[in-house]
């Protein structure tokens, strides 16, 4: 069974957490209902640094043994730092997808975009009825 | 979608479900690396039952299959299984199947699932063409259930539930007997690049053969292996996938087929292959590990100074190796281990070296 979804932070559709850490600055990673559905990931293309991103624009790679998975930005801004520690240890996500596998930090173009995800209560019932 | 008799099984066993072939199959139960793993060091159990299965039989089989079959079947003897293509005029790849001879005038041609409908066409046609009346061809597939046991430990947990002694099978043969106590074909071989073995018996009754082997090799450590960990385990093998790596536009020669092609014999797209034999090929199937970081994909192109020259078939992150490994269609003037290539993963080009096959070989 995946681990609850904290309430510290809002959710997509498309499975990835944003998590406001300062002023208008998000840590982003995928949940671990992705990572469940996703199994053992093993490769994992990070953003490069500086790069500017649209919400819900794919901008990073997950890849399992048998599948490929974009990952989209939960929000427009600037990527300001990346989870180095995917490179060697992409299983972190697996591991810890809401904590040591998150995967980008994003400077936010408009904190309001935020309003717009889902809470954890939202994002459950959104994969109660779309497990997929 | 297609349910094989384990459907109900994989639900119990919490395995995610997949389609392949037309058929609702589990692609993994406790994760493909786990399973993979498993696989390697104890035993996987694996169900396919989705495979076709064409008996034919009759004073004339022989000569019906010799005229389908790329592989000279006129010396096989009764419990040997042999491997061979189906091609079709142009020599191009229609099916990869192994034939068993369970007795004079008496043969098992084990296809893919989704290619087990054209197969039979195929062969019934060459029945008709040819007027060999006297052979006469059933699709057993329904009736047929089919689940292989794979890894070191396979022989010690079958040998519990087996009639006879599983020793003295030898590779590639295969035995009559009893498994559970429900009559059976049993093979020594597989799709893993382990020992093991394939199981036949009656669809109804596979049921009792999947519950038995699991009650009894659940201590000694046998679990359950999805079409995942299947493909990673034939592809570090070095074993091709029909769909990928062939298709009716790949020849035996393009791929790693030769030895099955017996051009001394007449079948359908001999005169074609032994043209292609004299001229040889243009292109060559090879093994590929990636330098650069990066896992290659199905239909990935692969490039040799910035120019497409070839295409990705397969390719995974392995997880006995630790890399990223593949197969693809290269130039024959790059098919040697060595060769450098490029293959291009979401627009970037990440470098690749030709290796030899297979990737990986057991410990014997």
């Amino acid at each position: 069974m995946a681990k609850p979804n904290p309430n510290d932070r809002k959710y997509t559709k498309e499975h990835e957490w944003a998590k406001i850490d300062e002023g208008n600055t998000v840590t982003m990673g995928i949940t671990d209902h992705a990572q469940e559905l996703l199994t053992d990931v093993v490769y994992v293309e990070l953003p490069a640094l500086g790069r500017k991103v649209r919400k819900m624009q794919p901008f990073a790679v997950v890849e399992s043994v048998k599948s490929v998975s974009d990952i989209f930005a939960p929000v427009s801004g600037e990527v300001i730092e990346v989870n180095q520690a995917l490179e060697a240890t992409p299983e972190l996500i697996n591991k810890d997808a809401f904590g040591e596998g998150w995967i980008a930090k994003i400077k936010m173009d408009e904190p309001s975009e935020l309003d717009s995800l889902m809470t954890a209560e939202g994002y459950e019932e959104h994969i109660g009825t779309n497990p997929h | 979608m297609k349910k094989t008799p384990l459907y109900e099984r994989h639900l119990a066993l919490g395995a995610t479900m997949t389609e392949f072939g037309g058929w609702a199959m589990p692609v993994q139960y406790s994760g493909v690396i786990d399973e993979h793993r498993n696989t390697r060091t104890l035993a996987g159990l694996f169900d396919v039952c989705h495979m076709g299965e064409i008996e034919v039989r009759g004073p004339q089989a022989l000569d019906l299959l010799q005229r389908v079959m790329s592989r000279n079947l006129a010396a096989q003897q009764i419990g040997e299984m042999k491997l061979s293509a189906i091609t079709n005029q142009k020599g191009g790849i229609i099916d990869d199947v192994t034939v068993y001879k369970r007795g004079e005038d008496h043969y098992l041609v084990v296809t893919n699932a989704a290619t087990r409908e054209g197969d039979l066409e195929w062969i019934l046609r060459a029945r008709r063409e040819k007027g060999f009346e006297k052979a006469e061809v059933t699709d057993l597939s329904d009736a047929t259930g089919k689940i292989d046991i794979q890894g070191p430990i396979a022989q010690m947990i079958l040998s519990e539930i087996v009639e006879g002694d599983l020793g003295s099978l030898r590779f590639y043969h295969a035995m009559e007997t009893r498994v559970a106590g429900v009559d059976a074909m049993v093979s020594r071989s597989g799709y893993t690049g382990e020992d093991g073995f394939e199981v036949y018996t009656a669809a109804a009754r596979i049921g009792e053969i999947w519950d038995l082997l699991l009650h009894v090799g659940d201590p000694h450590g046998l679990k359950p292996a999805g079409l995942g960990a299947r493909d990673t385990l034939r592809l570090e093998a070095g074993m091709m996938l029909f769909g990928h790596e062939m298709c009716q536009t790949v020849t035996p020669y393009e791929v790693v087929y030769g030895w099955i092609t017996d051009l001394d014999k007449d079948f359908i797209g001999r005169d074609a292959l032994k043209k292609q034999k004299e001229d040889g090929v243009r292109k060559k199937l090879v093994g590929f590990e990636l330098i650069d970081r990066g896992i290659a994909r199905h239909g990935y192109p692969v490039l040799a100074a910035g120019e497409q020259v070839g295409e990705v078939t397969s390719g995974t992150f392995s997880p006995t190796l630790g890399k990223a490994i593949g197969l693809a269609f290269v130039p024959v003037s790059l098919k040697e281990p060595g060769s450098e290539l490029e293959i291009e993963i979401r627009s970037q080009r990440a470098r690749a070296k030709v290796v030899p096959l297979p990737f990986y070989r057991r410990k014997k």
